[in-house]
This record gives structure tokens, C-alpha cells and sequence, in this order.
């Protein structure tokens, strides 16, 4: 498992092959399954042209590390990788990798949801988002993840 | 006791410091006596709580040194 919360840029699928070549046993996985979360250039109805993200040090990384752990007991998976920006950032940069390898695809399908759903629930950091018109706002609440039986219905 | 107190986020902002220290008479003291040396209002309902980088209530009782943490609702990912 590796966790890391850095302020560098994120470029993710070079995280995943670092991770591959250095850490992971060749040939062991069948696959990986990763979530990257990008920063968007709107939300809730306002343009959004920068974004501030602020963290609680420390906390911030034993809880990420304690949501990997928790994915790692659950279900059949070989490791887990985490990278969270913090500071500045600008629409379309990456903000998050999740990366989890597994033998075969189920359990690395659920436990990246599982890891994401619960950093994005548990993780201390926050959002302070900048409009096109230069006005400053926190971003008081996440989205919700509705599952995917409900996301399926609403998708088809 | 002496507790060390952290605010982020829009709390931080309403506070308007990252940091404090409390010291709090007696042997026995919770997290809400803590906010109650810090202001004269009520809690804010969404405010949550840590005490050393765990997530817990105002009811935790505190021993000195301890770090007790005040923030927003989480947002990241």
C-alpha cells in the first residue's frame, strides 16, 4: 500500500507504471483498476476557473491509509495506490488516484469504489473553489455516490 | 490542562486563526469545554470534531497535550 498527498502536479498513469516497475511483482496481477479525479470547471451551476485544496497533515494520511487498509481486508486485492494533490489547481488537472491491483477484475472493481467513496466520506480536505467572476467560495458538500444498482437505472 | 486547537477550512476563516491554545482549570474536560473557551456561540451543527487526528464527538474528555481539531464537512477526492 502507498499513500501519498503531495502539493507537485499529479500525472497518474506515470504513477502507475512507477508503481508497477518498483513495487509490484511482474506477471502477478491480472489487472488494475484505477479512479482519477479531475477538477472541473464547474459546479453547481457556476463557472469555476480555479481551486483551492487544503488538508489536515497527518490526519489526512492515516485516514486514506486506514480506507486502503479496510479495502485490502475486504476483498481479494494485491495493493493499493493513492496519490492526492493539495494547494493549487486549475480545471481538467488530475486531483486523485486510487490504483488497485488485484488476480481478477471484481475485487479490484469494488474495492477502488470502496476506497474512493470512503476517502472522498472520511479524508480531511476541502475545497475552496475560485468563479470565472473571481468570487471565493468553500465547497460545503461532496457529491454522493449512489451505488451502482441506482446509477445503472439512471444511466440506461 | 493545556489542549491545542486546530481550525481549517471556512472555520479557519470565521476564526480567524489556524491555531489556538486552551487551558482548562480541573482534571476533568471535554471537547465541548473546549469551544466554550474558544467562543461565546454555539457550535455550529456541521462543525466535526478530532481529537488527535481522530474523528470523535464533543463529549470526548481531553487530557493535556491533546490536539483537538475543528472543521467543515470533508470535501476532497
Amino acid at each position: 500500500m502507498r499513500v501519498v498527498v503531495q502539493e507537485e502536479a499529479l500525472d497518474p498513469y506515470k504513477e502507475i507504471k512507477h508503481h508497477e516497475e518498483t513495487v509490484l511483482e511482474s506477471g502477478k496481477h491480472g489487472g488494475v483498476v484505477s479512479f482519477v479525479g479531475t477538477m472541473r470547471d464547474f459546479n453547481d451551476g457556476e463557472d469555476v476557473s480555479a481551486m483551492n485544496l487544503d488538508h489536515y497533515p497527518g490526519m489526512t494520511e492515516k485516514h486514506i491509509e486506514q480506507v486502503c487498509q479496510e479495502a485490502m481486508d475486504g476483498w481479494d486485492v494485491m495493493d493499493v495506490l493513492v496519490v492526492h494533490r493539495v494547494g493549487d489547481m486549475y480545471p481538467s488537472d488530475p486531483i486523485v488516484l486510487v490504483a488497485v491491483w488485484s488476480a481478477h477484475r471484481a475485487s479490484a472493481f469494488d474495492a477502488c469504489r470502496y476506497v474512493i467513496n470512503y476517502l472522498k466520506e472520511r479524508a480531511p480536505f476541502w475545497k475552496c473553489e475560485v468563479t470565472k467572476a473571481g468570487k471565493k467560495h468553500w465547497v460545503e458538500h461532496n457529491s454522493k455516490d449512489p451505488g451502482v444498482a441506482e446509477s445503472r437505472e439512471k444511466a440506461v | 490542562m493545556e489542549i491545542d486547537v486546530k481550525f481549517f477550512a471556512s472555520l479557519r476563516e470565521r476564526m480567524g486563526r489556524t491555531s489556538d491554545k486552551v487551558t482548562l482549570d480541573g482534571d476533568v474536560a471535554t471537547v465541548s469545554d473546549v469551544w466554550n473557551q474558544l467562543s461565546s456561540e454555539p457550535i455550529p451543527n456541521n462543525i466535526l470534531v478530532a481529537v488527535n487526528k481522530e474523528y470523535t464527538d464533543l463529549s470526548q474528555e481531553l487530557k493535556s497535550g491533546d490536539e483537538v481539531a475543528f472543521f467543515p464537512p470533508v470535501t476532497g477526492g
